[in-house]
């Protein structure tokens, strides 16, 4: 796309109000379970008290007993076809390694029964009623040991995985993979100064406040029609189709509005459960998960252990980094093959000057609940590490940390050989350091000071990168209609969960077909009657679907101005009317588009953080942040993606946590155990844009939704450092830690 | 056990469970709004006014409030609406499924809090979680709004 002049633009780069807000802020029905009927099955299911068990036996009679009971489904009543509930295009990299219901117990909460009926209480009483005689068997919960250990988790002989990913079943392995590009070793040996240190990060729950929930019910066709809270409608009718072995073609997904995903809503979490129930009983059903459920059943973030090398030479440039990530992928490969590559794809990239890398990694089964998608999706982890490993290195050769990546940041222009050999086509990193030291006046508080009181306070730095969409793979659609009287809709199946896609592509199509953004209605998604998209994530939408936007509303215009010229002298809504007679020029428009490149945007985070040294607490003063994601199409949006962003990625490097005690059994199964931050635990939050622009994205844009996770973890662990001297290198540094720590130094 | 209470100043009398809590029993009469976001009263999804006060419908029996009235947003969308304009502003609506909660706090708030500053308007609303918007651009809409009541515009 030419680059566009923007300051003459109406739509595009200005903070139009969302389309759906004032629904959203009177409180309108327009969830899933504000929108289906009352008349339905209550499906819940009966998770399971053990990590690893195989069930001897299983009675349901006393459960089918009870008043209002419509079926009570085991293992024996599934079908066979494995599958995989990760939101991914076909032939996904996650493995085949599902039943809706095994006979094998794979972590404390799988699913062992599926019970539906009339009310939420007899179903509860159903539940309590079943009985079921496990063989226990002894679980694999560190994922240390779990490659190549006798414990399987899938001895299954069914397995299979679809892609070459490096796994093997035999092996508890999910995925495994080596990268490189020169002699790291070599090049190690050769520099002046190596750090090298393993970071661990935890598995963190989304918690998005609307949980998994689906509706499935059989249409007048006899077509199962599902209404999910989902982030993939189209996948979910494939794995549906695989799971339920259906054909898709009796299957519909349709999308309400979405209480928020942050990925988790890009694996099948809950639709399985009452299709199935659709599918055995003809009723309509519904599954909610409780919070509960969506604590210790769904799709955290996969705990990884990041292992770094780096070296400089004697003035701070960076030569070489190695990098080994081992990924817990937890019961199943739900986005294990893919996430662990960006813990190497979205880090090593950074340092334009390394002469060599590699990366390599594990991604092994463990008794855990499945990992899946979360916001930053691999990228977060690795760049605890790999900018923590830099902040060390700073440390070690007594450079400012700022300094050295000034140094050593990738330029625009420059090709990136761990990021798929692409090229740097849009990059104002260097901006984004400058503004961010200067809006924190870095100088002057550099690294530390001395409060008098107890308190110290410190700084810190990260930078960092991510994706717009999946290069070459991520495909997206739209299609714009012109109607009566001359306004458009604009079809798409990207699916808004809050973050105003829907609004977005409606004012990129408002500038372009120069009318009001009250002239497009947009429609999205319902597998029908959407054009094809794979879904909202891998921070496609805005980049991928936003390019097919504009490029159906070219097409449309020609296509109004063709008819145009055949009934000249006619207005817009002239044409629109007269077009719905005698005509059979379609003044409809579908496009669909995909990118063979994916260009990162990037962000530069700086903290500043009050320890208590005598209790370990931690005050957040002062977060800043400058990003560079292209055009932001949105200000507004792309500022709220960022401070939303930034405060998940500061309760991922300071509370949130999920534990398992040595039973397996999860500890942080509620929010009263799991710590999300609240409004008091945050200070300031101070967000700005510095822009490149991105030729291949609509008006210059790149992505906004994920980069934004990734600084805080890494910005804040340093701050602490300069604070107390202490180096954290496993998330999240509770005060209990740093207490400990100091009574230790 | 049949209970009647005023719904947003109607009267509505039904037959319940002793142990019905609140939530689901204004959700069955219509009011869509009060979310459920948890079970352990820690998110103030489900905020709704008993007595004109505050109260997280999901840890209140719907029997507690025999004789009582109750007010959730669909009482309140004048209110819910001049509110939601500021927050409709910030883009800080999001996926909008902790407003309706948030906001019937903030309406909380203006009756009892006078001119609260910054400190204590995170005090008051410590209860209502957001994962979305970081609670930066609420604050940045609460602020405005205060303002604007304040005729500052």
């Amino acid at each position: 796309m030419e680059r566009m002049n923007l300051e003459n633009l109406n739509y595009v780069n200005r903070p139009v109000r969302k389309k759906d807000a004032m629904s959203l802020v009177t409180g309108q029905p327009v969830y899933m379970d504000d929108i289906v009927g009352s008349n339905c099955l209550i499906v819940k299911v009966l998770r399971s008290p053990h990590a690893h068990a195989l069930i001897r036996k299983i009675n349901t009679e006393k459960a089918l007993k009870v008043a209002g009971i419509a079926c009570v489904l085991t293992y024996k009543d599934m079908p066979q076809t494995r599958f995989t509930m990760a939101g991914q295009s076909y032939p996904e990299p996650s493995p085949y390694d599902r039943l809706i219901l095994d006979q094998r117990i794979r972590f404390v909460g799988d699913a062992v029964a599926i019970v539906a009926g009339k009310d939420e209480k007899s179903v509860d009483q159903a539940l309590k009623r079943i009985k079921v005689d496990y063989e226990v068997l002894e679980p694999l919960l560190d994922f240390h040991t779990a490659k190549d250990n006798p414990i399987l988790i899938h001895p299954e002989e069914d397995w299979k995985s679809l892609a070459p990913v490096g796994a093997d079943n035999q092996r508890n392995l999910c995925a495994s993979g080596l990268e490189k590009d020169g002699d790291v070793d070599a090049v190690l040996d050769s520099c002046e100064y190596v750090v090298e240190g393993t970071y661990h990060t935890k598995a963190c729950q989304q918690a998005m406040m609307e949980t998994f929930r689906t509706y499935t019910e059989l249409d007048a066709y006899g077509r199962l029609k599902v209404v999910s809270s989902t982030q993939i409608p189209f996948h979910v009718r494939r794995i549906l189709s695989t799971a339920l072995d259906i054909p898709k073609s009796q299957i519909r997904v349709c999308k309400p509005r979405i209480g928020g995903g942050f990925g988790a809503k890009q694996t099948v979490v809950a639709e399985v459960y009452p299709a199935i129930v659709t599918m055995k009983t003809g009723k309509p059903a519904k599954m909610i998960f409780s919070r509960y459920e969506s604590q210790i059943a769904s799709s955290p973030r996969h705990e990884m252990e990041v292992k770094v090398r780096l070296g400089s030479d004697k003035d701070g440039i960076i030569k070489a980094i190695d990098v080994y990530t081992l990924s817990n992928t937890g019961a199943f490969g739900e986005h294990g093959p893919t996430t662990v590559g960006l813990s190497g794809h979205k880090t090593i990239p950074l340092y334009g000057k390394a002469e060599a890398f590699s990366f390599r990694y594990d991604v092994v089964y463990t008794n855990h609940m499945s990992a899946g998608a979360y916001r930053g999706y691999g990228a977060t982890q690795g760049l605890f590490a790999v900018e923590s490993a830099v902040n060390e290195l700073a440390a070690k050769i007594n450079m400012d940390p700022v300094t050295i990546r000034e140094i050593n940041m990738v330029k625009e222009g420059q090709v990136m050989p761990a990021y798929y050999g692409e090229t740097n086509t849009s990059c104002a990193l260097d901006r984004c350091m400058a503004r961010a030291k200067e809006m924190m006046g870095w100088n002057q508080k550099y690294p530390a000071k001395d409060m008098g009181d107890g308190k110290v306070r410190g700084v810190g730095v990260a930078m960092c990168m991510q994706g717009s969409g999946i290069s070459g793979l991520d495909v997206g659609s739209a299609t714009i209609k012109l109607n009566d009287d001359g306004f458009y809709t604009l079809s798409i199946g990207a699916t808004d969960m809050g973050t105003g896609c829907d609004t977005i592509l409606a004012q990129i199509a408002a500038e372009e077909l120069d009318c009001p953004i009250d002239d497009i209605a947009v429609h999205g998604v319902d597998t029908d009657t959407s054009p094809y998209d794979c879904g909202s994530y891998a921070s496609s939408t805005t980049y991928v679907t936003g390019q097919a936007v504009v490029n159906a509303c070219r097409k449309l215009k020609e296509r109004i101005g063709q008819y145009e010229a055949e009934h000249p002298g006619m207005s817009l809504k002239d044409i629109a009317n007269s077009s719905m007679c005698g005509n059979t020029l379609a003044l409809e428009v579908t496009e669909m588009h995909s990118s063979p490149v994916s260009p990162p945007p990037f962000m530069v985070g700086m903290a500043e953080v009050e320890v208590d040294k005598e209790t370990g607490n931690v005050e957040l003063i002062d977060y800043v942040a400058v990003v560079d994601c292209g055009t932001p199409v949105n200000p507004n949006l792309a500022r709220v993606q960022v401070e939303g962003g930034l405060v998940q990625g500061i309760g991922m490097a300071l509370h949130e946590n999920i534990q398992y005690n040595d039973l397996g059994q999860m500890r942080n199964n509620s929010f009263m155990q799991y710590k999300l931050p609240t409004r008091q635990d945050i200070g300031d939050i101070r967000v700005e844009f510095e822009n490149s622009y991105e030729e291949s994205g609509p008006y210059g844009a790149k992505s906004i939704g994920e980069i934004v996770i990734n600084t805080p973890s890494p910005a804040i662990a340093q701050a602490i450092y300069h604070a107390t001297g202490l180096q954290f290198r496993e998330l999240p540094i509770t005060p209990e830690k740093i207490a400990m720590g100091l009574l230790e130094s | 056990m049949l209970i009647k209470l005023w719904l947003n100043g109607e009267v509505v009398r039904d037959h319940i469970d002793p142990d019905t809590l609140l939530l689901d029993f204004v959700r069955k009469h219509g009011c869509a709004s009060v979310k459920r976001g948890c079970e352990t009263a820690n998110c103030g999804l489900c905020t709704v006014l008993l007595e004109g006060k505050p109260v997280l419908s999901c840890s209140t029996l719907a029997a507690r409030a025999e004789g009582m009235h109750v007010v959730t947003l669909e009482g309140l969308q004048d209110e819910a609406r001049e509110f939601g304009e500021f927050l409709a502003d910030q883009g800080a609506d999001q996926c909008g499924f902790c407003n309706p909660g948030f906001i019937m706090n903030i309406l909380a708030m203006m009756e009892e809090l006078d001119d609260p500053d910054d400190e204590e308007v995170k005090e008051y609303l410590a209860g209502n979680l957001c994962r979305c918007s970081g609670f930066v651009g609420q604050m940045r809409s609460i602020q405005a709004y205060m303002k604007y009541k304040k005729g500052g515009a």
